[in-house]
């Protein structure tokens, strides 16, 4: 069982106080919003995906810490990728945050590698892949 | 004062300690309860979580088992255990016996004139479905009222939503104040000669709000309508007497009154319950079938299809003897004496906010810490072994009226300690140090 120090691992608790691409987008091509009506977070994901590449990305919204560190270092973590690259990246994640660290390749994961903690609370796993789920399905969304 | 409406008044966050001794009744109060005893009561109460001592502060979604109701469930799986009703051999009939006596023992809890009015259900939630389902559909037309309020659990306001849309009732909700009080003025307007049901919870689950129902059910008889009370949260809390009370039906949940789960009470007043058709059919609820037709059973029968839950039914009863052992009145000014001082310290935190903070409440203390999110905060209190609820409380419109998602829940027991609530502030000293 992991303790309360792996959970919110400092670069989490840091992610927190001061989000990184926390912002509106106003040239934002693509957008979601992700909500978990269990304890009601909330998250609207904005991407300008062009020439094939995610050339910016922002979040908006209200959350727990997990959640909104995720969504701080989701941002920072998929910049410049294709979407291809950041749905891959969002698998690994998945592996690394439900328990299956075997199938997650750390190089990739680089620093969100901090969640790992977050397998040993299944509860909080909604609250880390809320984010990762609207960018997905921003991804999908129409271009605009 | 009525005792049923256990007149208990708690300070309000900075306010003047004000509590009140409840007027004289049935049962003589007793002095304080032995808690280090009870505690022995309860095994569970000596886990170790995350390497401390488990401090349970969740009794509003569910409260502890004493020894004596285990005692009771295994018992009777190890000796008494047989199917109730026409079985012709020695084991059904006990078993038969004790689930009647079970059913008296409730009667007999809440001061319902007859074990007749009684009815097993699986809890407060099948209860109240129950209700809107047999009693609302047979009784309710097109532009009749159902008259809620805004600090319903959503089993007290969704049955009824269900109601409205199968029936055409309209159904409204009275507002509460800043304070979580329900607005009695507002109340008393919705009130008409169109409402059929007031439905109302006799304390908020979210809030701990103590509403003054038996004021409520006078009204509304005075206008024609039928008062359903929401008990699960007053039951465990405070003496009820539905008689006193005056409502016509009363729910509650054997989980959260030391019982076990699965098992639930409906009060009905007979000559309702006499009128309602079944809501569930299948066996136990008919007098005769053909393949064709079937007529009813009597009230309780007709309402119980199906094996019920015997041997829950018989862990509540249990359960009851043993509350009744301490005396719920010592109970209740036992958890009054235990959120006053989780009001004086948990609100006197910097940054702590109390939500709901109505001058009479049972056992529930509701709050946010700023800039924490709730799960943030019940996470860092788990780490330190204590259980508290983070969460909407399944009462989504009550942290809309508060413009709030969430809420952290500290709820008491007869099994609580001062220390544990120190314990609890405390542990949200150590929430700002993590979050500093």
């Amino acid at each position: 069982m992991a303790s309360l120090n792996e959970l919110y691992q400092n670069v989490i608790l840091e992610h927190n106080r001061s989000p990184r691409n926390y912002r509106g987008m106003a040239d934002a091509n693509r957008e979601a919003q992700g909500h978990n009506p269990l304890c009601g977070d909330q998250v609207t994901v904005r991407l300008r995906v062009e020439d094939g590449r995610i050339q910016d990305a922002a979040f908006q919204g209200s959350g727990c810490a997990i959640s909104r560190a995720s969504a701080s270092l989701m941002t920072a973590a998929i910049k410049g990728r294709t979407p291809e690259e950041a749905a891959a990246l969002f698998q690994q994640f998945h592996h690394l945050v439900t328990g299956h660290p075997e199938a997650a390749d750390p190089e990739t994961l680089g620093k969100l590698v901090v969640f790992s903690g977050v397998s040993s609370y299944p509860i909080r796993v909604k609250c880390a892949s809320l984010p990762w789920h609207a960018m997905k399905a921003a991804l999908d969304s129409p271009d605009h | 004062m009525p005792k049923t409406d256990g007149a208990r008044p708690v300070a309000g966050h900075g306010g003047p300690s004000l509590l009140e001794q409840p007027a004289s009744s049935g049962s003589p109060v007793r002095g304080p309860i032995p808690v280090e005893a009870v505690r022995r009561d309860f095994p569970i109460l000596a886990t170790m979580v995350r390497g401390r001592p488990l401090v349970y502060l969740d009794n509003a979604a569910t409260s502890q088992k004493p020894q004596a109701v285990i005692d009771a469930i295994s018992r009777f799986y190890a000796t008494g255990n047989a199917n109730i009703h026409r079985g012709v051999y020695a084991l059904s009939e006990q078993a038969t016996v004790a689930y009647d006596q079970a059913r008296a023992r409730v009667a007999r809890f809440l001061g319902a004139p007859s074990p007749e009015e009684i009815v097993f259900t699986r809890g407060t939630t099948e209860s109240i479905n129950l209700v809107a389902q047999s009693w609302g559909r047979s009784t309710l037309r097109s532009g009749d009222e159902i008259l809620v309020t805004a600090m319903e659990h959503h089993s007290n306001l969704i049955p009824w939503q269900l109601l409205a849309e199968q029936t055409g009732a309209v159904l409204r909700a009275a507002p509460i104040t800043q304070q979580g009080e329900l607005d009695l003025q507002a109340w008393h307007r919705l009130l008409s000669d169109r409402t059929r049901l007031v439905a109302v919870t006799h304390v908020s689950n979210a809030l701990g709000t103590l509403n003054p129902v038996r004021e409520l059910a006078e009204a509304a008889h005075a206008r024609g309508a039928t008062v359903l009370v929401d008990g699960a949260q007053s039951a465990p809390h405070l003496p009820v007497d539905v008689a006193a009370l005056g409502c016509d039906f009363f729910a509650c949940s054997g989980h959260k009154l030391y019982g076990p789960t699965g098992v639930g009470v409906l009060y009905g007043r007979a000559e309702l319950l006499q009128r309602m058709p079944p809501w569930q059919g299948g066996g136990g609820m008919i007098a005769s079938v053909t393949l064709e037709h079937s007529t009813w059973a009597d009230p309780p029968a007709r309402f119980e299809a199906g094996t019920p839950p015997i041997a829950q039914a018989i862990g509540l009863a249990a359960a009851l003897d043993y509350v009744d052992g301490i005396g719920l009145e010592a109970i209740g000014a036992w958890e009054d004496a235990l959120l006053r001082r989780a009001v004086d310290l948990v609100g006197a935190i910097p940054g702590v906010r109390l939500v709901g903070t109505a001058p009479r409440r049972a056992a529930v203390l509701s709050f946010l810490v700023e800039g924490i999110h709730p799960h943030d905060v019940g996470a860092v209190l788990d780490d330190e072994g204590i259980a508290v609820r983070a969460g909407h409380h399944c009462a989504q419109p009550v942290m809309r009226h508060f413009g709030i998602p969430a809420t952290l829940r500290a709820s008491f027991a007869c099994y609580n300690t001062m220390e544990e609530v120190e314990a609890l502030a405390r542990g949200l000293e150590r929430v700002r140090e993590v979050f500093a």
